[in-house]
């Protein structure tokens, strides 16, 4: 929803709350529910108001628990009956340099005084943090400290031990450092965003006094959009893909008209400056395992020219694909999706034309398309959304864009062979399908929390909640590698089912759609029998849960051999299979495991 | 700026703090004869009235404000616009 994405209008957002809401929830669109605890330090009624608006809006439907009023310590170390009959998926604290407790403004204290301040002031909040995780074991998010908003020491606040700015940017080391040890666990960042709001007008003392808000209503919205960012990230709801326009996006000028001398991307003048750093913002997101796609009005070969610039920073190598042609955009926007595999509402629509952003946000369902504005501005806009919030992170995600482009080569090579089975069989496809192994927990844990197409239940784990799978034998689980001879496509499969009797019955079945038609899932399958066979199972009980997104797989048991055994009201099918007397359904994949072939 | 036009505006801002198709404003509404207007409701009708006049209350007016009418004395003085 436009009125719900960067840049916002605080204002409008909170007079307007209850008709957005109404809003929202007649769209009719499905959205995973969740329930969340927030902790307070101080008042937090409109903070939890605003947040379910971003959380309906990214498809999530929050329930929520607040703590009574600052009894966010109290709540997380003696623990009460409502809360622990709420059981929260998440917990959200929120405190601030308002609840900063040990720290006195004290001339005469001693490095080693204000040390001990410190560490109590750390243990008093890691005790809350070690309970809840006990006992919850679920993801915390946890507000870091805004800068105070008057300095007793003056700039010498920050350098001198006995400051208070200097004692808090020392508690926000050591929480960053308990975060970096702790999965799990995510730093709200206030500190940047008062900073980025304004601090003196963040912490507007009046409202702590009147109504006990540690910072000002008015920016009620830009915190609570912070805190949704993260939510939407940990369930798996990131944007996957930028698609981007050229003329006047990635550089300044048309390259049709002015040719490769004419356009402005380098540093010889302060536009082709801020074109230039533009690029290298776009370009690092590589890194982090977003794909990059052109969709350009223009023809092919000048598109090409402009990418083979002498200064550009972004070159065709880049690109998983690149639509240059004269096809609106959102057909280019389709097809760039069948090509990947990845739902177009994953994608993220960059174009310095308001006319074709209007177009694409018309036509393509739940694309995000930033009103980027002019050049100067394109990073802040892109970077405020928060569409690819990081809370997880894989050495898989830097290889991603070089997987895609090797399967659009794979799909060039497919057309040269006479049949299927003979094109799979030269891939010369190997695959790694074993038990878990926790070096690949986290890759696991954010593979079944991204996957919604080849998805048949669409169960989502958290990490605690993987690794208590993990280490808890009454399941038989599954992962799957594969590689061919064009590269490693990393873990592309999970399969969980716990057992029962003789029974085995499956929780979770995944695949990555970049391995989609590789019979990888028959690999899957095979190795899943035999594991059953040694667990003396008898028969697999298959579910399918549907949603909006994952009807590509409502007949995969049926495919498998599987019988239907029901299907209700809502289409959710349930179905067995009898494994004595199976025999292997892949035979394109060499098949391995760590103890090797 | 007359009473009358801020009235006119603040009908406006009731209606979408509150969420309401229609209200009736005098000068001496008060908090109790709207049914949404409660303590919380209150800190957001402020900062819409705020943002709509482009002013501030003090801090002591808040507290001390008793109806509508004063409300509109206050915003009168200082409104920006």
């Amino acid at each position: 929803m436009k009125i719900l994405s960067y840049p916002f209008d605080n204002s409008l957002i909170l007079k307007k709350k209850r008709s957005i809401k109404k809003q929202l929830l007649s769209d009719n669109s499905t959205r995973i529910k969740k329930k969340i605890a927030v902790l307070g330090g101080s008042t937090t009624d409109e903070i939890v108001n605003i947040l379910e608006l971003f959380l309906l809006n990214y498809g999530i439907e929050p329930v929520f628990y607040q703590s009574e009023y600052a009894q966010y310590w109290q709540d997380a170390v003696f623990g009460n009956e409502e809360l622990d009959s709420f059981n929260p998926d998440i917990i959200y604290i929120h405190t601030t340099s308002r609840n900063i407790t040990e720290f006195n403004i004290s001339m005469t204290a001693s490095q080693s005084e204000i040390d001990d301040m410190l560490s109590k002031q750390y243990n008093h909040f890691k005790s809350a943090w070690t309970a809840l995780k006990n006992k919850f074991k679920c993801p915390i998010i946890q507000n870091n400290f805004e800068m105070p908003f008057y300095r007793f020491l003056g700039n010498k606040d920050v350098s001198d031990y006995r400051g208070k700015t200097n004692f808090l940017n020392r508690l926000n080391n050591m929480f960053c450092s308990y975060s970096q040890d702790n999965d799990n666990f995510y730093i709200n960042d206030i500190n940047y965003i008062s900073a980025s709001y304004g601090l003196q007008k963040w912490s507007d003392p009046g409202s702590w006094y009147m109504y006990k808000y540690a910072l000002c209503t008015a920016a009620i919205p830009e915190l609570s959009f912070n805190i949704a960012n993260i939510i939407k990230s940990i369930y798996g709801k990131n944007k996957k893909m930028l698609v981007l326009d050229l003329d006047n996006t990635l550089w300044g000028g048309v390259i049709g008209d002015n040719g490769q001398q004419g356009i402005d991307i380098g540093h010889e003048t302060g536009l082709s400056e801020a074109y230039t750093e533009f690029q290298e913002y776009i370009k690092a997101h590589k890194q982090l395992g977003v794909l990059l796609a052109v969709d350009s009005k223009n023809d092919y070969e000048n598109a090409i020219d402009g990418l083979n610039h002498p200064d550009t920073v972004l070159t065709p190598d880049d690109f998983v694909t690149i639509k240059a042609n004269w096809n609106t955009k959102d057909l280019n926007i389709e097809e760039i999706s069948n090509e990947v595999s990845i739902l177009t509402d994953s994608f993220v629509f960059v174009d310095d034309n308001p006319a074709e952003r209007e177009i694409v946000s018309a036509q393509i369902q739940g694309i995000a398309v930033p009103d980027i504005d002019s050049v100067e501005s394109y990073i802040k806009a892109l970077d405020r959304n928060g569409y690819f919030e990081l809370t997880s992170y894989t050495t898989d995600d830097i290889k991603r864009n070089d997987m895609y482009q090797a399967n659009i080569k794979r799909l060039k090579s497919e057309k040269s062979f006479a049949n299927y089975d003979e094109y799979l069989k030269s891939l010369e496809m190997s695959a790694l399908i074993d038990d878990f192994d926790p070096v690949y927990l986290s890759r696991i844990v954010q593979l079944t929390n991204k996957s919604n197409q080849f998805n048949l239940t669409t169960k989502r784990y958290t990490q605690t909640e993987m690794e208590n799978v993990l280490y808890y034998n009454n399941y038989i689980r599954l992962y799957g590698k594969l590689t061919d001879k064009f590269g490693d496509n990393g873990v592309v499969s999970v399969v969980i089912g716990h057992k029962e009797y003789n029974n085995l019955h499956i929780d979770l079945w995944l695949m990555s759609c970049r391995v989609l038609k590789r019979n990888m899932e028959y690999a899957m399958l095979d190795t899943l029998v035999n594991k059953c066979l040694e667990n003396n199972i008898d028969n697999i009980y298959g579910y399918y849960y549907k949603t909006a997104k994952n009807s590509m797989v409502k007949d995969l048991f049926l495919d498998f051999g599987f019988k239907l055994m029901s299907e209700d009201e809502n289409g959710n099918r349930v179905f067995t299979f009898n494994i004595n007397n199976y025999s292997p359904k892949n035979n394109v994949i060499k098949i391995y495991n760590n103890g090797g072939f | 700026m007359e009473k009358e036009v801020i009235m006119q505006r603040l009908i406006q801002i009731f209606k979408d703090v509150f969420d309401l198709d229609d209200v009736v404003l005098t000068p001496d509404t008060t908090a109790d004869d709207i049914e949404e207007w409660d303590s919380l409701e209150h800190i957001n009708l402020i900062s819409a009235v705020e943002s709509s006049f482009k002013m501030k209350f003090k801090m002591k007016e808040i507290s001390t404000m008793k109806n509508v009418g004063e409300m509109i004395s206050i915003i009168q003085e200082r409104a920006k616009r």
